[in-house]
């Protein structure tokens, strides 16, 4: 007779597998359990989402126990298999597929729905809830097929859901039913900053505004509101709240009102039964955010593997907005009473807001908007309720570091804090956790804490305090905060790697490498190619490139496909051609048997699934100089048909395109670098999302920079608007030049620019005399590369690599 | 067991490959830095990338598709990929440099 207990567990998110995870700590083998799930997933961080619409983070990377978790820990898992029935009297649930189980004890973590508004329509194909993966896999396939987006509910939920859809590349607006946004969580003046920074990143507003009815035939398209207005959509995302699900519990003969009814240890009315999380309600509260989950996880988890807890009292809640360039922060009872007073400073010149509510000399609240590095702090503050009389005004400046002042110092705070305090509200990591770490798993920087406990994995929002921690317990044992460098070889970024050489007169990547003490010794496929570029880029005259430290494309001068053939672009300047330039590539395609001829975006055309020892002999028939069309380097200069013909063109963007791409057509960059060039602002060759786009106004150019239209769709900006074609290309080369001299190996200009600003590119180009310098040292660098398909044609050497060995021959003995 | 003379140590350059076919199978010889040759199915377990046109760094080659990187001395992917290819048993003639590959057959 074995003495384990059985334990079910119905629901395999968060909160449910927190306590298991806890249990399993306490009590390694004191139950036998089983775990229903509706998800087909493992348990993933549903905080994550907004990062996967997001982009960025896949999927894959939001898992918090991989399938293997459960099998080590001998868990036996029913992915997709929800619980249906519950017979509290034989101990025993029923699953969807008809799996039976019996449990001692069974927890009840069911979680909660995306509440969805009871409008005429609602249940129209496109009118989804954020919630889980499989909404966020609608929302991606939606914005494949659909442009326009509405999202109902202008809350944390509404807006990060929004975010998402806006970098998915949708038009979204946000439908609220109150006047500002967040008012949950955010008084007035901060909801207005709130939307006038999302107003700015191409979000849209329908404040005061009820939806009536959700229209369409049988898929969503418009809302119509109750004052009769009508909003155009495709996609309809309701984020107006969600509801404990307690279907199950209610059958169940649980009591239950909003969730099912705990008690401080987590007893629901009926013995044997737990509940926890989202579904549970406690005091008359049911949470949904993961710090109080997460806390309710470990009063059960004791509970039920026997050790003492003193049960739990409720939370007090605080909430991040984690959506781009956006820091908001809120905290306990943020608005004013009869009975509160409050402290705030806005400054609307850098959009910054900070607003604490005290009470009685305790601080119950606080709101932070723009800066929100004190979130941490103030929120500690309203949960441990010390008197902060006096020292309101030194709180909300900043709270002082040292002993000095009048407040207790951090050390101190640090020591005060409860061990069992959750300190990473994402991944539930306690303080003990932390000091667990340190003390004895030898973590003394916070890269080592974040790998070894998750804290500050997610959001990073607890940064501020973990590194407090680590002070604290390691006080004068913090290492050094080992930096990203490039890649795994290294701890040297970028900018410290170009300077050594430059420094040193370092010449080859092996040199570099040893130099500089990389610890492999060839180094990766990441750092080789970028040593190669550094090198090239500081050097020009002298460095010959290496080969071998290139990715094929760039080494065979054509674009590797699936199959192993590859991709041949010639190059066709400005996207004009020839009738004998077409019966060229037509004659060539055919005697190589070219699989498919097809026409890129980039207006040339590509000759696919050519095997790769007739690559040299296709250069040479084509004798056209090569595309370019597979590496870091000019790929094509597009344009519009200008005035050469068009009717409303004011300048010849024909001339002006292949001007630029025959000067440029050999330059290598840290990343592939794409131009066009408009002849009017009805801008057709669509130059506003290009790394640099030129467009013509009547008796100008604009220059546009750091647009793209791939992985993440960015506007390009205005560098300056000019006269002459001279002024053109001088911008334009010397802007490049700039770029390759500044740039990461790998970082587009779109993302550069996000990474240095506009304005310091604009003021470090001007200048004239360092415009032309930057030319001049473009000019050197053009100077000394060469055609590469004529230079494989005639070296042998070169040319033998694109062939087989020639047949091998049996050795007889 | 066979063995068959498949090329010269000049026909491969360092830090490259040089491929063959036996038996329906393409096979890649690579030559490291350090001269010694290593010669693999030129089939990535991941998505049958051909090995033949990765980097080579070090004893490891990152397959030109998805940058899954393998030991070419064992066959081996590394972590956090998993996967093994056939790995094939090489010898060179000191006096005329010939290479030498032997198939289980």
């Amino acid at each position: 007779m074995s003495t384990t207990k059985k334990l079910v567990l119905v629901g395999n998110g968060m909160a449910g597998i927190r306590t298991i995870e806890h249990i399993l700590k306490l009590a390694p083998h004191a139950y036998e359990i089983t775990v229903f799930g509706a998800e087909p997933h493992p348990n993933y961080n549903r905080i994550m989402l907004s990062s996967v619409l997001a982009g960025g983070t896949s999927i894959e990377d939001i898992v918090i126990n991989e399938w293997s978790w459960y099998e080590d820990n001998g868990i036996r898992v029913y992915p997709g298999d929800p619980v249906v029935q519950i017979d509290p009297k034989r101990k025993e649930v029923v699953s969807q597929n008809g799996v039976r189980a019996t449990y001692d004890e069974l927890i009840m973590a069911t979680g909660s729905q995306a509440f969805i508004l009871p409008l005429p329509g609602a249940n129209k194909e496109g009118v989804i809830g954020f919630r889980d993966i499989k909404d966020c896999e609608t929302m991606m396939a939606a914005s494949q097929k659909y442009r326009k987006a509405a999202v109902i509910g202008g809350g944390l939920l509404g807006l990060e859901a929004a975010r998402g859809l806006l970098n998915l590349g949708m038009d979204v607006t946000v439908i609220h039913i109150n006047g500002h946004l967040m008012d949950r969580n955010l008084d007035l003046p901060a909801g207005l900053m709130l939307q006038r920074e999302l107003e700015e990143q191409g979000m849209k507003f329908l404040l005061n505004k009820h939806t009536e009815e959700i229209t369409g035939k049988h898929r969503v398209k418009a809302l119509r509101f109750t004052d009769q207005t009508v909003l155009e959509a495709d996609l309809v995302v309701m984020a107006v709240g969600i509801r404990p699900q307690i279907e199950l519990a209610r059958n169940t003969g649980l009591d239950v009102n909003r969730g099912v009814i705990v008690d401080d240890y987590m007893h629901t009315s009926i013995p044997g039964i737990s509940a926890v999380g989202e579904c549970a309600e406690h005091r008359g509260i049911a949470y949904g955010l993961v710090a109080p989950l997460y806390e309710q996880g470990m009063v059960l988890a004791k509970r039920l593997a026997g050790a003492a807890t003193e049960g739990y009292a409720g939370s007090v809640t605080s909430t991040k907005l984690k959506v781009s360039g956006v820091d908001v922060f809120s905290a306990g009872q943020f608005k004013d009473a009869a009975d509160t007073r409050s402290i705030r400073i806005q400054d609307d010149v850098d959009g910054v807001y900070k607003k604490m509510v005290i009470k009685d000399g305790q601080l119950i609240g606080a709101v932070l908007f723009g800066d929100t590095t004190d979130g941490a702090s103030l929120f500690s503050l309203i949960k441990s309720g010390e008197n902060i009389s006096g020292r309101e005004k030194e709180i909300l400046l900043g709270v002082p570091s040292g002993g000095s002042g009048s407040g207790p110092s951090v050390a101190e705070r640090m020591a005060s804090m409860p061990d069992d305090e959750i300190v990473c509200g994402c991944n539930g990591v306690t303080k003990a956790s932390i000091g667990d770490a340190v003390l004895n798993k030898g973590c003394n920087t916070l890269g080592a804490i974040k790998s070894c406990t998750k804290a500050s994995a997610s959001c990073g929002g607890c940064k501020p305090i973990i590194e407090n921690l680590l002070t604290y317990y390691a006080g004068d044992n913090v290492g050094e905060q080992t930096k990203e460098g490039i890649c795994g070889c290294t701890s040297y970024d970028r900018d410290e790697i170009v300077a050594q050489i430059k420094e040193m007169g370092l010449k080859s990547v092996k040199e570099v490498m040893n130099v500089l003490g990389w610890n492999e010794p060839e180094g990766c496929s990441k750092c080789r190619p970028s040593l190669n570029y550094y090198l090239g880029m500081i050097w020009p005259a002298e460095y010959r490139d290496e080969r071998v430290s290139k990715f094929t494309n760039e080494r065979y001068h054509a674009n590797i496909q699936k199959d192993g053939t590859y991709s041949v672009i010639p190059r066709i300047y400005g996207g004009v051609t020839s009738p004998a330039e077409l019966i060229k590539i037509a004659t060539v395609a055919e005697k190589y048997d070219v699989p498919m001829v097809k026409f890129t975006g980039g207006q040339r055309l590509d000759l696919l699934g050519v095997q790769k020892e007739n690559l040299p002999k296709i250069w040479e028939e084509l004798d056209m100089p090569s595309g370019f069309g597979y590496g870091k380097a000019l790929r094509t200069v597009k344009t519009c048909v200008g005035n050469t013909f068009c009717r409303f063109g004011t300048q010849d963007s024909i001339e002006m395109g292949i001007r630029l791409e025959k000067k440029l057509d050999k330059m290598v960059a840290p990343a592939k670098v794409k131009l066009a060039v408009s002849g009017c602002p009805r801008n057709c060759a669509e130059a506003t999302i290009k790394d640099l786009g030129v467009v013509a106004i009547d008796g100008a150019w604009e220059i546009h920079v750091g647009g793209n239209a791939g992985v993440k769709v960015r506007t390009a900006e205005l560098l300056c608007t000019v006269k002459t074609d001279a002024e053109v290309e001088e911008w334009t080369y010397s802007y490049l030049q700039y770029y390759r001299e500044n740039a990461k190996w790998n970082e587009r200009t779109a993302a550069w620019i996000e990474r240095v600003g506009l304005d310091h590119v604009k003021e470090a180009l001007a200048d004239r005399d360092v415009r032309l310098a930057l030319i001049e040292r473009l000019e050197v660098t053009l100077g000394h590369t060469v055609d590469p398909w004529k230079e494989i044609i005639e070296d042998e050497k070169l040319r033998k690599n694109f062939t087989p060995l020639s047949g091998a021959e049996p050795v007889t003995h | 067991m066979n063995k068959f003379r498949i090329g010269h140590l000049t026909d491969i350059d360092e830090k490259g490959a040089r491929t063959f076919l036996i038996q329906d199978t393409e096979i890649a010889v690579f030559k490291l830095s350090d001269g010694s040759l290593h010669a693999v199915e030129n089939r990535c377990p991941h998505k049958g990338g051909k090995l033949s046109e990765g980097m080579v760094c070090g004893t490891a080659v990152h397959c030109p598709l998805h940058d899954w990187k393998i030991d070419l001395r064992n066959g081996k992917v590394h972590e956090p990929d998993e996967g093994c290819l056939n790995t094939y048993k090489t010898e060179v003639d000191g006096n005329s440099g010939e290479i030498f590959i032997t198939i289980a057959g």
